[in-house]
Formats: C-alpha cells, structure tokens, sequence
C-alpha cells in the first residue's frame, strides 16, 4: 500500500513523537508514505474562525497537489483531518480524486489490523489503557461518517489486538480545550483536569489519543496541574502509534519517551515492557 | 408553511453563510448541557441561536462566547434539529472580525491574527515566532516560558523557521482575504 502524507505542522513539530511512530508502524505494516510535496498547513481553527474563504483554500491547496499524485492521503492530525474533510466536500471536484484518511481508521481496515496482529512481539498484557478521541476524529458525524460517534471503538479494537486492557469510561470524546491552551490556560487545565481525573477513576494507566492538540493539552499541564491542586497527576499520554510500535517493533520506541513531558519509562517498566 | 425571511435579517445571514437553519431550533437546551466551555461564556449556545432569532446582531458580536467556543463540535453532533452551532459561532467570528468593531476578547483574536500571519509569510506554522508575536501583542511575556523551554530542549520547538516553494500560491490566496483582517 502506498499513501500520500501530510504531516501538518504539528508532528513537524510538537508532536514530532507522532510522526516518528507514524512512519516506524507504516514501514513495519509494508505502508509506503511519500509526504506530500512543497505542502502548506491548513489553517487549522484561525482560518475557520477568521475567514471562510480562506478556511478552504489553504487546504485545497494540499488537496489539489494530492489529487495529482492519485494516492489516497494519510492525515494523522486530527484537526487536519477535519479542515481537509471539510475542504474536500465545499469543493466536491477535489474529494472523489482524494480519499482522504485518518489513522485509526487505516490501521483498522481489515488488512493492516491482521498485520499488526501477526506482528504482535510484546504483547500490551497487565497495561490498562483509556481511549480518548478527543472531538475531530469523530464528530461532526454528517462530515466523518462516524457511526458511533458518542462511544467509538477504532482505537480500543487495536488495543485489544495489542493484547493491552481498555477500560470503560465516559470521557472518550470529551474537549481538551484545544488551542485555547495558549489564550485561556485556566479554561484547558480544568478540561484536561478532569479527563485525566475521570481516566484515573477508571483505573486507567494510561491514556491514548490520535490527535496532537489532545495529547500535548494532557501530557504538558500535568506538573502544574499537580502543584495547584496539591495531588500528583502522572498520567503517560500516548500515540496510538506509539503503542502499537512498542508492541510490534520496541526497538525504535526509546527516544519517543524522550518526547513526553509525563515519562511513560517508569510504568513501561513496571509492566516489563521495555 | 414557507417561512419568510428578509435578506438583511440575521438569521438569513447566518443561514445563507453556514448553511443552517437557525430557525428549527426549538430551544431544548441540548447543545448547551453538553458544551465543555458553557461555565466561562456570557451567552449560552442555545441563548446564542435564539439572539439570532431576535437579529440581536450586536451583543453576539460583542460576545466573549463566541471566542471561548472550542469549535469542539459536541452541540452541531447532538442537535435534534440538525442546527449547525458549530458553524454559527464561526460565522459569527468572521462577522465580529470583519465589523472593525471592538471585541469581546482579545487574547483569541490576537492569536488567530499571529497565527495565520505567521502562514502567509512561510505557507507553515513557525511556533516560535508566532507565539512570541502573540506574546508581544498580549504582553504576557512570563506565562509558560518555563513550559517553552521545556519543549525545545524535548526537540519540539524549531529556532529556525522554513518556508514552502510555493509563497506566491499561498499570498495570492491570503489576498483575497479582506486588508486589515489578519495583522
Ligand atoms: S440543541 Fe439544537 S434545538 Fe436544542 S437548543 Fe440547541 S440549537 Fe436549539
Ligand atoms: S462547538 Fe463551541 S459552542 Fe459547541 S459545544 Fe463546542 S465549545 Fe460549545
């Protein structure tokens, strides 16, 4: 299988964890990526929130180039995803030449998932995992076609092959507050504060996500979220990808710890995982 | 029975733009009991469709609720009529950005000015140099510097910014956005 890629700007950059395991798990699952040529970000929520036009032409553009490759096109940032869906059905000439995909649902497509099955090495056993999809992945559902939207299951399928223990719990599609991390803190520390609280009642260890706005809003505000309310937050926050690497290939995995500001090492160790 | 509408009403506009009725919304509150960013707003989201209703074009304008909405998407997947909230409050953020009027919040427009400004010169995000414009701007020079360095030494952060072939693509489309808009 051979994909176009578009990273976006995070997993270039503060989510360069996620690009690392992305490519590490498609070159293991034989899933040839070619990032997409001279491509542009999306413009993320500034540009929907600013201007329509241009909430849809920064993205038609990575489209157009896309289209000319006549591959389907991998985007693993969440928020991508959705301004390149949404891009893709203003401009109905665009979307039929591009399928657009997002990761969970790749590696849960039939084939990939029985890989990465066969390619289990160590399995997840003992790791009790809470799935969190955060909002893009799945909603607006007339947008993903995400039939269950309100509890949906891609990434626990793959956890479940991983052999790791998903737990039950209520926030798997709750807000993180998004890029209001950077203009209101206050408003996404008391959002994370209770996904991760409602993640630890659920005796989770651990967190997964498939978006870089969710995972960098966890993992960075737990120190101070610890401090305020004088209670230790220590919650790892990973990738799917990451998780899925660790247990096919846990070769490559060491310097992606390196990346999280709550480190995953000691629990990984205390499972005997790596 | 065909509702009518004047062109200049409201509720037209935000129809026509975001292609939603605002008109089926039957005020059950659904979209408000499950926003995550309700506590901090002025306007509640179901308040928000019926002042559109009312043409109360100023106050949403003014709002600081339409600058605390996460666009997270949770009240556009459960409204019972289909209302798109979602999609309102971004139409109603290009209304307030374009109006020239002053805001009901300044730190989130600032960013969203930082950051697609930092798109038209390099067709990408250059993280530092947009949340230091931003930070400029704001004057909250202390706030998460410890945060900052944390994620450069962590190889997260690039000193150096790239910039895509194709600039000239990417300012003919910033063009055609309206002067003054993006700073
Ligand atoms: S959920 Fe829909 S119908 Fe109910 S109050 Fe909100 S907009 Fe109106
Ligand atoms: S999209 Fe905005 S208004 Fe709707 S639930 Fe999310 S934060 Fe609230």
């Amino acid at each position: 299988m051979k994909l176009s890629y578009y990273p976006g700007c995070s997993l270039h950059g503060t989510a360069k964890e996620y690009d690392e395991s992305t490519r590490a798990v498609c070159y293991q699952l034989g899933i040839e990526l070619i990032e997409l040529e001279d491509w542009n970000c999306c413009g993320a929520s500034s540009a929907h929130s600013t201007d329509e036009f241009l909430s849809n032409a920064l993205p038609e553009r990575n489209l157009k180039i896309a289209a000319n490759t006549g591959l389907d096109l991998l985007v693993p940032c969440a928020a991508c995803y959705s301004r390149m869906m949404t891009a893709g059905k203003e401009n109905p000439s665009l979307k039929p030449t591009v399928k657009i995909r997002n990761l969970p649902e790749l590696l849960r497509e039939e084939d990939n998932f029985n890989r990465i099955r066969e390619q289990v090495k160590t399995p997840l056993e003992g790791l009790k995992i809470a799935c969190y999809y955060g909002c893009l992945l799945t909603r607006p559902p007339k947008l993903t076609e995400v039939k269950d939207y309100e509890n949906p299951q891609t990434m626990d399928d793959l956890v479940s092959i991983l052999d790791g223990e998903t737990v039950s719990w209520p926030y798997k599609t709750e807000c993180c507050g998004g890029s209001l991390a950077i203009t209101h803190t206050d408003i996404v520390k008391r959002l994370t504060r209770r996904i991760i609280e409602m993640a630890m009642e659920a005796e989770a260890d651990c967190l997964v996500t498939a978006c870089p706005m969710c995972q960098a809003n966890l993992d960075t505000r737990q120190d101070e979220t610890s401090r305020d309310e004088g209670k230790e937050y220590n919650l790892p926050i990973f990738y799917i990808t990451e998780l899925i690497g660790l247990a096919i290939d846990g070769k490559k995995s060491g310097r992606w710890w390196k990346r999280h500001f709550v480190d995953p090492m000691p629990l990984l160790n205390s499972k005997g995982l790596i | 029975m065909k509702r009518h509408l004047t062109n200049h009403s409201l509720d037209a506009l935000v129809a026509r733009i975001g292609k939603t009725d605002v008109l089926a919304c039957y005020q059950c509150k659904k979209c408000s009991a499950g926003c995550p960013v309700s506590p901090d707003m002025d306007i509640l989201p179901h308040q928000v469709i019926r002042m559109i209703q009312f043409g109360m074009k100023e106050r949403l304008l003014n709002s600081k609720t339409i600058w605390l909405c996460a666009s997270c998407e949770t009240c556009t997947a459960r409204c019972p009529n289909d209302v798109d909230l979602a999609k309102i409050m971004d139409v109603l953020r290009q209304m307030a950005t374009n109006s020239g009027e002053p805001l009901g919040d300044s730190r989130v427009p600032f960013f969203h000015s930082a950051f697609l400004s930092s798109i038209r010169r390099r067709g990408r995000i250059y993280e530092l140099g947009m949340i230091a414009k931003y930070k400029l701007k704001n004057r909250e020079f202390k706030k998460d510097i410890k945060l900052g360095i944390m994620m450069f030494l962590k190889g997260k952060l690039k000193l150096l910014s790239s910039k895509i072939k194709g600039k000239k693509e990417i300012k003919d489309i910033f063009s055609q956005v309206k002067k003054g808009v993006i700073g």
